[in-house]
């Protein structure tokens, strides 16, 4: 890096594909902290990447993260699908996992039994 | 992976499969297999799409469009009109919009309205192992600004006017730290990142290095250019193997990328980061003990003055910072000291991260302005006491804080206001107990800890934990005399002005506040011999026990 100029370059380029993406693709955030591990965030993320599989959906993009601070919730998953709200589900397991996939993901419909923000 | 242009879901839920669903199903597929679609549309269970009225259920994607009461003398002409021809079948089409819940975008302020989030802004956001997220949320750019724009003292004087104190727990200015270091004469200086992190209760950093990573990087390398260091450390205690993991992996990009390493930012600048993993002894997080085990050298702390400032790490010039303190500096260079002298106290600016456990309903980690309420956290962000019970206290700082009653629940949060109540904000620990608890025990079990923990150099604090422990045993045991209490004081006294490091002087602050919130307590196990929890086993009388007295009575 030799300059602010090459870094901001960069930081646009950047911006733009994660927007690209955003536009055509579900993201799935799986967060994986100390926290979410412990609380079964490694099954909840084979799970989903399995359900993915078995349905064919390879528009879909599965990223990690770190803690968010809601530990008693976790496992959390984010999904921002196209053209729904950002939902977080916590308290999630391999199980529920599959359902957020096959409800929100293939159905489009938020799954508000696990969905954090909706008390 | 085979490519499907649409998906049909058919609802096989018990109420469907009443009406119909399975043979619409069958029939769909052989539909679909006649008309040669069978490799581009793919027909998947699903289960309970709602509306169960509507059943038989089927929804068609990506158009998303519902079908309701399909019966299977329905199905050829879906198949033919929707899905060879793309028209919809009216009459069939089941409006799903109305019933379909309304949720709000997720916002992390549905959760706590009261949060704000500077230090943890990445956390739980950004993948932290890819160093190009980091970079799109303003990564990187104070490191620039302050290697292409500013000069040394520029950056010191915007942290100084901050009015940044140190994380770790003492609230020292860290500014003045940074000018102290900065104006040490040497040929070599270091930055140490202090992640030891051992206070018990203390999730806060871990949940940084393993959340942004990044963002404790490029602090370290700011604070090297504004104090002259060319080497950074990271001392992490050796159970953060995912947080080790990740910054060695943010290490590696950001030096890929050139923003760690030799010429940074064609400034001149040259800026390195190394780890170094603790053995998991408490006393290295004190700062002299800490910079020992980096020699090498057994964890032990050292007399002050000289201090790391002026004489550190192999003797010479060290800033040592706490990691929330560190990833505090990358948004104060990049939004303006003034910003951030603004957020909480005139006298404890910025926000803090506060580690929630206990007998709350939400446990978890919170960053709030300082000089929120106790109140406002255990009953906002952690939805008040688990059970229905009482809340009965709440440790600051963690197992070397003090204890604050019911009738200081509002008491602001910040270094001032605590240390006024007799304890410390510490390391953000907050430790949250209903009324099932018994003060002796939570005290015993305290000094357990530092008895155990205590390195044993220094008198005051290898001899004073282990007698307050053992006088609590006796109290716990109903084997206390009212002496008992003024040598637990005379003890305390002791060890906080006479031991060497803040291990043995801060140890005792919790005997401090239970006697003087607490002392009922005491004299109920001592006079009484009762325990009103029922906890201290020894003064617990069951009935069974009590029988077989009375009978050889």
């Amino acid at each position: 890096m030799k300059s602010l100029e090459e870094l901001n370059k960069l930081r646009e380029e950047i911006r733009s594909k994660e927007a690209e993406a955003a536009e055509s693709n579900v993201k799935i955030t799986i967060a994986m902290g100390t926290c979410g591990i412990a609380a079964g965030a490694r099954d909840v993320s084979d799970a989903i990447l399995d359900e993915l599989e078995a349905r064919g959906l390879d528009d879909v993009t599965v990223t990690y993260t770190g803690c968010i601070g809601l530990c008693q919730q976790e496992p959390l998953v984010k999904v921002k699908a196209a053209e729904q709200p950002v939902v977080l589900y916590g308290n999630l397991n391999a199980e529920s996992a599959r359902k957020v996939v096959a409800q929100h993901i293939v159905n489009n419909q938020v799954v508000s039994e696990w969905s954090i923000n909706n008390k | 992976m085979a490519f499907y242009r649409s998906h049909i879901l058919v609802c096989t839920d018990q109420e469907c499969v009443e009406k119909g669903a399975k043979e619409v199903e069958r029939t769909l597929v052989k539909e679909l297999k006649k008309f040669n679609l069978d490799n581009e549309i793919k027909v998947v269970d699903t289960g309970c799409l709602g509306p169960c009225e509507a059943g038989p259920l089927m929804v068609i994607y990506p158009e998303g469009v519902y079908y309701g009461n399909v019966q299977v003398e329905d199905v050829s002409e879906i198949v033919e009109e929707h899905l060879l021809k793309g028209r919809r079948v009216n009459r069939l089409l089941y409006e799903i919009g109305d019933d379909a819940e309304v949720i709000a975008p997720y916002q992390q302020e549905d959760v706590f309205p009261g949060e704000m989030r500077v230090v943890l802004r990445n956390c739980g956001i950004i993948n932290p192992e890819n160093i190009k997220e980091y970079i799109a949320q303003d990564g990187y750019q104070s490191l620039g600004k302050a290697l292409t724009e500013l000069t040394q003292e520029e950056v010191i004087e915007m942290v100084e006017e901050s009015g940044l104190r140190g994380r770790g727990g003492a609230g020292f200015p860290t500014g003045l730290k940074w000018k102290f270091t900065n104006q040490a004469d040497a040929d070599e200086k270091y930055v140490v990142a202090n992640a030891d992190e051992g206070e018990p209760g203390t999730s806060k950093d871990r949940l940084i290095m393993e959340g942004d990573p990044h963002s404790l990087l490029e602090a370290m390398a700011i604070a090297g250019y504004a104090v002259g260091a060319n080497t950074g450390y990271i001392y992490i205690r050796g159970e953060y193997q995912l947080a080790v993991n990740r910054l060695e992996t943010a290490i590696e990009q950001a030096e890929e990328l050139g923003l760690l390493g030799e010429n940074i930012f064609d400034s001149g600048f040259d800026f390195k980061i190394k780890i170094r993993e603790g053995a998991g002894a408490y006393v290295c997080g004190e700062e002299t003990a800490l910079l020992q085990s980096i020699e090498g050298e057994r964890g032990e702390p050292q007399v002050k003055p000289p201090y790391p400032p002026s004489e550190g790490l192999w003797g010479k010039p060290t800033l040592i910072n706490n990691v929330e303190t560190l990833a505090n500096i990358p948004v104060i260079l990049e939004k303006g000291a003034k910003w951030y002298s603004e957020i909480g106290t005139e006298s404890c600016t910025g926000t803090k991260v506060f580690t929630l456990s206990g007998d709350v309903e939400n446990e978890g980690l919170i960053e709030v302005p300082m000089g929120t309420t106790l109140r406002e956290i255990v009953e906002g962000f952690g939805g008040g006491i688990v059970n229905g019970r009482e809340f009965k206290m709440a440790q600051t700082g963690g197992t070397s804080g003090g204890c604050i009653p019911k009738d200081l629940l509002d008491t602001p949060m910040d270094y001032d206001a605590l240390a006024e109540v007799g304890t410390a904000l510490g390391s953000g620990a907050l430790l949250v107990m209903d009324d099932t608890h018994c003060i002796v025990d939570i005290a015993k079990c305290f000094m357990h800890f530092f008895e155990h923990e205590s390195c044993g150099k220094c008198l005051p604090c290898r001899e004073g934990n282990t007698r307050i422990y053992e006088i609590l045993d006796r109290i716990s045991k109903g084997e206390g005399v009212l002496e008992d209490l003024d040598k637990l004081q005379d003890l305390a006294d002791v060890m906080s002005n006479t031991a060497l490091c803040g291990l043995g002087q801060a140890a005792p602050t919790s005997i401090y506040s239970t006697l003087d919130h607490f002392k009922d307590e005491y004299l109920a196990h001592i006079t009484a011999k009762v325990c009103a929890t029922d906890t201290c086993q020894a003064l617990v009388v069951d009935d069974e026990e009590e029988y077989e007295r009375s009978e050889t009575a």
